[in-house]
This record gives structure tokens, sequence and C-alpha cells, in this order.
């Protein structure tokens, strides 16, 4: 087999997620309106057989593709399959609401468009590649924002772009002046190189290149985004919008502060523990008095990525880094992607107060609810619980023990808001009916016949989705054993 | 064995959760009461297996997430068998005593969740690995925290809410210090036999007195010593009576069993070390605690501060069990034997006042004391069996309480002269505060409280509420007059445990 061929073979899960955007896109121009869903289905068909693909490339040794840019390898494996595992429930949690729709197939189409960015961003092995995924990732997310086209998914996503155009320029930069400084933009090359360049050109290349990762992962210092558009966004390109860039972004932080900086002399571990405290700390604060059960999410999203961080921290220091990362992504994605299915399941409730008495309607829904709640706080034996349990490991092991207790005082302030969720689900007594007037949509408790918690033909899907995402979350915890097995394993190139 | 034990309420929880709504309540009181009643059959048969000083028995291991050195790893010897039984018999009184009472909301929920609380309880006291013991010391709290919320009365949410923050932050100082043994040990492992075979903390006395720090001070606010006890009174004043009763005699065990199980024998030289603190700790809890509830003026309060008291006991005699010296051996192991006692007797004894105070609430729909006056005249058995309970909670001879603080006292007395005899002095304070109780609530001319709902004659115990109380009054006296049977399977665990102690 020849090099090339040799490199195909190992893009084959992002070749057909290519694929199938370009054939939803044909598809969608053809099919009447009524048939649309055709494209979903299409675009399911595709992110099942691309983390199939990516499953069984990960038995593979590691390997690389287009001269060494792109890396096939245990963070690049693990990546694709939750993004595209992530993508999958999306999917599925965007085919109810968007039946019917005039650009239904639009959106199936922008979400693997998305995608395909965040997985160019996790097996990214080189700084132009990096900023072209940046790019990929980025557009189709901004039009996704304000799928909706009103004034507060316009505000989205104008907020959005601004943002991610003023840091992705900035990225921009500092890529540039990385490549003055290691004469080149390989991963391999900038590690021999960077620690003889010029120290403070690195750092300002350094802090440059994190502004545009962290605007992807919402991480402080660019995360004031993401309240906006995940309030003013559907509710699945919300759930989308808090998961899969994410992931795309902390794979490659990861890979970056593994390969290109390991050897460097400037302070990256430290700045990098820095910025995971201030996410940590300030999405939780801002996350307190929250009313809207989105903004409660998204800055439960900014606070995730503080402790995601941690393992970014201390990578190449510490054995456990890479596993932590990885376990923790994949629990991440599957428990917010759950309480988002419980929002997409009721779509007329939008505040907390709206969810007074759901146990008594929807038991299921309320313990999935809880379930996924309680994981993001980290209680056992959820999954997140054993990804925090690695993070705080891997974190006390590399020397961050401030970084650590700090963390655990966090997950205490996170139980706070997220226990201000699950209470009102299990009052007794009726909903309070009313919208409370902070809603910028429909009030709560007007959900249609039958009250607010009535389940709807077009919701059914997300409700089961939630339910199984949160199943899911409940079992991956006690079967981490053999993932974990699998998560560690040698870097490509 | 071990296993069923533990899984079989949360599984017939789930039967009972399938069942639909309609089901007439008493298959679902039916269902618990007879998994209750099963799983103290089930005790007593390990029990009866258990070979006295045997060591750890009913062992099992089995790989689960091998890559961050964590198993499933269940055992029982005499420090965890005494108080899985307790556990076993505290559940059946609580399901029977739920039996008898007329209007209960959502029975299936309920009997479901002290089913899957059954399960927590009986899991930590099995677990032999540091994150199966974490699993359920944090379950339990979230189970607990249903229970408070759910079924609590006014002011339950808040309650429920101070008692899982303040609680789970004890968790997570715990998980900390988890995580810091865990590195320490090489290889990484969470397995509590092989940390206290390893002793990994040997001669690095900085580290191994941060990781005490972070154990110890998780431990202390669900055991709960004083600065950490605040969550204790609101949680225990606003839950439902059988969640007392579970919070009390068996969730607080979870603590000083925590001590004993792994801070004592994995950190043996940190303890020896910092033991004057515990010490201290343990004396201030018991006088303070009995002070306070002193100046209760709520029935159900004050049993609530006088737990701070008795769990202050034990703190106590885990710091004078580090002592050394001459004939420090026998009293040590005398220390702490009686501290594992004391845990059983106050278990039984706390679980039994609450269920009494909760027959008041039932009535009354009050706790306050003033409110109540010569309740022995209409309820002879309900004023009684409360004597009964407040004499044997202050530690009178003839009952389990006096021989666990006896043996408290005296194995402690030695090594820490001072605050042992200061110590004492919590007795009389408790004998004074729960004496005035009795005399305000119990005689005098009749008196009851006209808030709404009352002003109905105040009936005696009715038959289900006798059957779960006085078997546990019944224990009670029967460890005080025969305890050798429960002491006989403790004694030679101490002995282990001192041992591993003074390595």
């Amino acid at each position: 087999m020849t090099r090339m061929e040799q490199s195909l073979v190992e893009l084959i899960p992002e070749a057909l997620l290519a694929a199938g955007a370009v054939a939803g896109l044909l598809l969608g121009a053809w099919l009447p309106r009524r048939r649309q869903w055709l494209v979903g289905l299409l675009a399911c068909a595709v992110c099942g057989a691309g983390a199939v693909a990516a499953a069984v490339l990960a038995t593979g040794a590691p390997a690389t593709a287009f001269s060494g840019s792109f890396a096939a390898d245990p963070v690049t494996a693990t990546a694709r399959i939750v993004i595209l595992g992530s993508t999958l429930l999306v999917t599925l949690l965007g085919l109810g609401p968007l039946h019917g729709h005039p650009r239904q197939s639009e959106f199936f189409v922008l979400l693997q468009l998305a995608a395909l960015g965040a997985l160019m961003l996790a097996g990214a092995q080189d700084l132009l590649l990096l900023a072209a995924a940046y790019l990929l990732a980025s557009v189709p997310s901004y039009v996704l924002a304000g799928f909706r086209k009103d004034a507060p998914g316009t505000e989205a996503a104008l907020k959005y772009y601004v943002v991610g155009a003023l840091l992705g320029v900035l990225m921009l930069a500092g890529i540039t002046v990385l490549y003055a400084a290691g004469r080149g933009s390989a991963y391999p090359l900038l590690r021999t190189e960077l620690p003889e360049a010029s120290a403070g050109l690195t750092a300002a290349g350094t802090v440059l290149l994190l502004a545009g990762m962290l605007f992807k992962a919402a991480g402080v210092p660019g995360h004031y985004w993401l309240p906006d558009a995940v309030q003013g966004s559907a509710a699945p390109v919300a759930a989308f919008l808090t998961t899969v860039p994410k992931i795309g972004a902390l794979a490659a932080l990861y890979r970056l502060a593994a390969v290109p900086f390991s050897g460097t002399p400037a302070g990256w571990p430290e700045l990098v523990a820095v910025l995971s405290a201030a996410s940590m700390t300030l999405g939780n604060l801002a996350a307190f008095f929250q009313r809207d059960v989105r903004r409660l999410l998204a800055y439960s999203a900014i606070s995730q990525v503080g402790y995601l961080l941690m393992p970014v921290a201390v990578a190449g220091r510490d054995s456990l880094a890479q596993p932590a990362l990885l376990f923790y992504l994949a629990a991440y994605a599957l428990t917010n992607l759950g309480a988002f299915a419980v929002v997409c399941a009721l779509p007329g409730v939008r505040t907390l107060d709206g969810y007074r008495g759901l146990a008594r309607h929807r038991p299921a829904l309320a313990v999935s609810l809880t379930v996924c709640l309680l994981g993001l706080v980290g209680t056992p034996p959820t999954a997140v619980f054993l990804g925090k349990l690695e993070v705080f490991g891997a974190a006390l092991d590399g020397g961050f023990g401030w970084l650590m207790v700090l963390a655990a005082v966090n997950t205490l302030a996170s139980l706070f808001y997220y226990l201000r969720w699950i209470a009102p689900a299990f009052a007794i007594g009726p909903s309070s009916g009313n919208g409370d007037g902070d809603g910028n949509g429909a009030p709560d408790g007007a959900g249609g016949r039958g009250g607010p918690f009535a389940p709807g033909e077009r919701t059914a899907p997300a409700a089961a989705i939630a339910v199984a995402a949160a199943a899911l979350s409940l079992l991956l915890g006690p079967a981490a054993g053999p993932v974990l097995a699998v998560l560690d394993g040698p870097l490509a190139g | 064995m071990l296993t069923v034990l533990v899984l079989l309420p949360t599984a017939v929880a789930a039967l009972l959760l399938c069942l639909p709504r309609r089901v007439p309540r008493a298959v679902f009181l039916g269902g618990w009461l007879a998994a209750a009643a099963a799983e103290l059959a089930l005790t007593a048969v390990i029990w009866a297996g258990y070979r006295t000083g045997g060591g750890m028995q009913y062992e099992q291991r089995v790989r689960w997430i091998p890559d961050a050195g964590v198993s499933y790893h269940v055992g029982a010897d005499g420090l965890s068998l005494p108080l899985m039984a307790l556990t076993c018999v505290l559940f059946l009184a609580c399901a029977g005593y739920t039996w008898a009472r007329r209007e209960t909301r959502r029975v299936r929920e309920f009997a479901a969740l002290f089913l899957f609380l059954q399960t927590t309880c009986l899991g930590l006291f099995a677990a032999l690995d540091l994150i199966l013991f974490f699993l359920f010391f944090d379950l339990s709290i979230v189970a607990m925290y249903f229970v408070i919320a759910g079924w609590g009365h006014r002011d339950a949410a808040r309650a429920a809410l101070t008692f899982f923050l303040y609680t789970f932050l004890g968790s997570l100082a715990l998980l900390l210090g988890f995580i810091g043994l865990f590195l320490a040990a090489d290889p990484h492992t969470f397995d509590i036999v092989e940390l206290t075979r390893e002793n990994p903390l040997a001669g690095r006395a900085a580290y191994g007195g941060l990781v005490l720090l972070a154990i110890g001070a998780g431990l202390a606010v669900k055991t709960p010593t004083v600065p950490f006890h605040t969550w204790l009174p609101p949680a225990h004043t606003e839950a439902p009576a059988v969640g007392s009763a579970i919070l009390a005699g068996v969730l607080l065990k979870m603590g000083t069993y925590g001590f004993l199980r792994i801070a004592m024998p994995v950190l043996p030289g940190a303890w020896r070390e910092y033991a004057q603190v515990f010490v201290v700790v343990g004396l201030v809890s018991v006088l303070y605690g009995a002070l306070v509830a002193l100046a209760q003026t709520d029935f159900k309060r004050m049993i609530a501060y006088t737990s701070v008291n008795h769990m202050g006991y034990i703190v106590l005699a885990f710091g004078a069990a580090a002592a050394t010296g001459a004939g420090a051996e026998e009293a040590r192991r005398l220390a702490v034997t009686g501290a594992v006692f004391q845990m059983v007797s106050h278990g039984l004894l706390t679980g039994a006042l609450f269920l009494l105070a909760g027959v008041l609430y039932d009535r009354c729909r009050t706790y306050e004391m003033a409110a109540y006056s010569g309740l022995a005249g209409r309820a002879p058995v309900f004023a009684a069996l409360t004597g009964v309970a407040a004499f044997a909670s202050l530690g009178l001879p003839g009952f389990s309480g006096f021989i666990a603080e006896f043996q408290i006292f005296t194995g402690s007395l030695g090594s820490r002269p001072v605050e042992t005899s200061l110590a004492v002095l919590g007795i009389l304070l408790t004998a004074g505060l729960f004496l005035r109780a009795l005399q305000r609530m119990l005689l005098g001319p009749l008196r009851l409280p006209d808030a709404p709902g009352a002003g109905r004659p105040f009936p005696d115990l009715r038959a289900p509420e006798r059957v779960a109380v006085v078997p546990l009054l019944g224990l009670g006296v029967l460890l005080g007059i025969a305890p050798r049977f429960v002491l006989d399977v403790i004694e030679p665990a101490s002995r282990g445990a001192m041992e591993l102690l003074s390595r």
C-alpha cells in the first residue's frame, strides 16, 4: 500500500463525515420537505459508521496521515468516538423539533461539518491544520447558533461570531509567531525547536494560540459567548455547542501540551492551571443564581472545562493525565447531553421553577435529570465521578495539590446550583404556571395541551435519549475498567 | 454472601418501583418489611458462621477498574459485623414503624428509598476498597437527602440542602485524602487491606499529616464532632422519624467506623502524632454537645445534640487509644472495644428515642417539650418506653450504654486522665437533661398542645409502634446484661486494630 493510500485509510471517519455532509446537501435539495428527515437519518448512519470505523482503527498502532500533519492515536480515536457519538445524539434530538422545517436538511449538514471541524481539531498535528480545523469547526456553528432566525438566535449568532472571529485572528497571529520562533509548524519539529527559540516569542505565541483554543473549549477568558449562544439558540444546538467543540479543543490542547510545548521552559503548566482554576471558579460563581436552565447548563459547561483543563496542565509530566482527560471527556459529553435531552424533552419549560412537580408527572425524566445533574457534580457511581477521581489524581501526582483542593471546593459549590434544579423537580405541589419574567420564549406552563409535562409526540425521542444517556452514564462508571485500559497509549509523532 | 446482603434491598426496591402506583400500600410496605426481615435473617446466618477471632471473613474480591487501582472488595470482621447487624435491626424497626403510620405519602418511593439506603449502609460497612467505601458514603448522602427533602416537615428543603452540602463537603475532603493514599502506595491502589499492610506513609510525616487532615475532616463531618456538627440539628429536626432514626443510628456510625477502618490502620504514624487533637475534639464534643442539648426546648433537637455528645466519647476513645507505655496495651484495647460497643448501643437507643419522638409528632404535630405535660397518665406505655430509652441513653448500669461508656472511660483514663475525667462530666449533664425532659413531658397535670390538627386525645402506642420500639430497647437491655456475645466478636478485632496502630 502506498503512503497516500495508508493516509486515506487512517482518515475514514473524517472522510465519511465529509461525504455524508455533501450527500446530505444534495439529497436535501432534491427531497420534498416532508421527507427531509431522511437527511437526518443519513447523518445518524454516517456518525454511527464513523464511530465504528474509529473503533476499528483504534486497534491499530498509532499512525499519522498527510505527511505527519494528522495523528491517529488513542487521543484522536477517543475524540472521534465521543464526537461522533455526541453528534449522533444531537442529530436524534434535532429530528423531532425540526420536522417539517424549511431548512431541515441544512441543519444536519451543518452539524456534520461542525463535527468534522472538531474531529480535525482533535487530530491536528500541525499548527496550520489546527487553524483550518478551527475555521471548519467555527463557521458552521455560527450559522447553527442563529438557525432559528429570531431575535435571541440572531443575537446569539452575532455574539458568537464576533468573539470567534476576534479570538480566531489572535490565534492566527499566535501561529505566525510560533512559526517564526520554531521555524516550522509541525508539532514534532516544534518540540525540538521551541526549547531553543526565544522565550519571549514562544510565550507570546503560546498565549495567542491559547486564546483561540479557549474560545473553542469555552474556557475562561474565551467563555463569555457561551451563555448567550446557549440561551438564544435551539435546544439541540445548545447541546451541541456545549459538547462537541469542547471535545475537539481539549484534545487539541492536550496534544499541544504533550508534544510541542512539553520541552519549553515557559510556564505552560502553571498557565493552564491558572486558567483551569479561573474557569471552574468563574463558571460556578456565575451559575449560582441563574434561573434559566439553559444559562445554568452553559455556566456549568464553563466550570466543567476547568476540571478538563487539569489533566492538560499536567500533560507529559504524569502518566495518569491522558486516560483521565479522555475518560472525563467521554463521561462529560454523555452526561451533559443527557441533561440537555431533558431540556429538549420539555421545550415549554425554561426556568428552574418551571420544573416544579416534574417527578410526579414524568418520573422517568425526573430521575434521568437527577442522575445527569448529580453525575455532573461527580457523585459516584456515575461516569463523571470516575473522571473526576482520575483528574484529581493526575493533578495531585503532577504537583498541583492546590488545584485539586480548589477543584474539590468548586465541586461542592456546583452542587448547590444543581440541587436548586433537582429540588423543585421533586417538590410536591403544582407547577408555578406562569413564567417569571426573565424568559424570552414561551412562558412556563404553557406547553400546549395537558400542561408543560405532558409528553408530546415530537419530544418523545428526546425523553428516550435522556433516559438512555442517564442510564449509560450510570453504567460507564462501573464499567470503566476496560475503557480506561484502552485510553492509555503513546501519542503519534 | 456479603454481596447478596448488600444488594438484596436494592433489588427489592427496583421490584417495588416496577409495580404500578395503584397497588395497595400494604404490598409496598409488606415488601419492604419482608426484605428487611430477610436481611436480618441473612445477617444472623453470617454472624452464626463467623469464626470469632478469625480476622477478615466472607471476603470477596473482583477486579473492577484495574487501571485506576479500584476493585470490588468486601469482607466482614469483628468491627464491621456488629454494625451490619445494627443496620439490619434498625431498618427492620423502621419498616415496622412505618407500617403503623396511618398516613404516609408516596409509600412506594419511600419504601424503595429506604431499601436503597440500607444497601448503602451495609455496603459501606462491608467495603474493603476506598472507592467502594466512598461510593456508598456518597450514595447514603443522596438517599438521605431525598428522605429529608421529600418526607420531612415544614422547613425540610432548607435542612436537606444544608445536610447535603455539608456532608458532601466532608466526602470531598475524604476523597482528597483517599487520592493522597492512592498516590502514596506503590503500586497505586485503593485497596484498604493492601494499604493497611503496606503502611505507605510511614516516615513521611508531613504528607501523612495532610492526608490524615483530609480524611479526619471528612469523617468528622459525618460523625459529627464539634465544630462540624452544625448540619445535624436541622437535619434531624426536619427529617421524618424513621429518617432521623437511620441518620442517627446508622449514618453517623459511618464516620467513626471510617476512623477505625481507614484512618487508624492505614496512617498509624500520623494518628499517633495527632492523637491529642482527637482527644480534645472528642472531649469538646462531649461537653459542648451535652451543654447545648441541655439548652434545647425541642425534644428532637435535644436528642440530636445528645448524639454529638455520645459520638464524642467514641472519638475520645480513639484518640486515647494511641497511647503508649507499660500496661497501655490492655487499656487501649478496652477503649476501642468500648467505642465499637458504643456505636452499636447508641444506634439502638437513639433509634428508639427518635421513633418515640416521631410518635409524639404523629399525635400532636410538635416537638416542643413545653407544650406537653403529664403524658404518663394518658399514655403509660409511651411514657415507660421513653423513660427506659432515656435512662439507657444516659448510661445507667444494666443498659448497653453503661457497658460502652464504662469501657471507654476505663480504657482512656490511664493515658489521658484529665480529659477523661472531664468527659465523665458529660454523663452528669446528659443525666440532667434527660431527667428534665422526662419530668416536663411525662409528669404533672395533663396538657396537650393545641396546634392545628391537635386537640385529639393522645392515644397510647399502637401495637405496630410497640413492635418497632420494644425490640430496640430490649436489645439495649440484653446487651447491657449479657454483652459477652457481642464483645467476643469485637475484642479480637480491636486487638488487631491496636496492633496495626502501634506499628
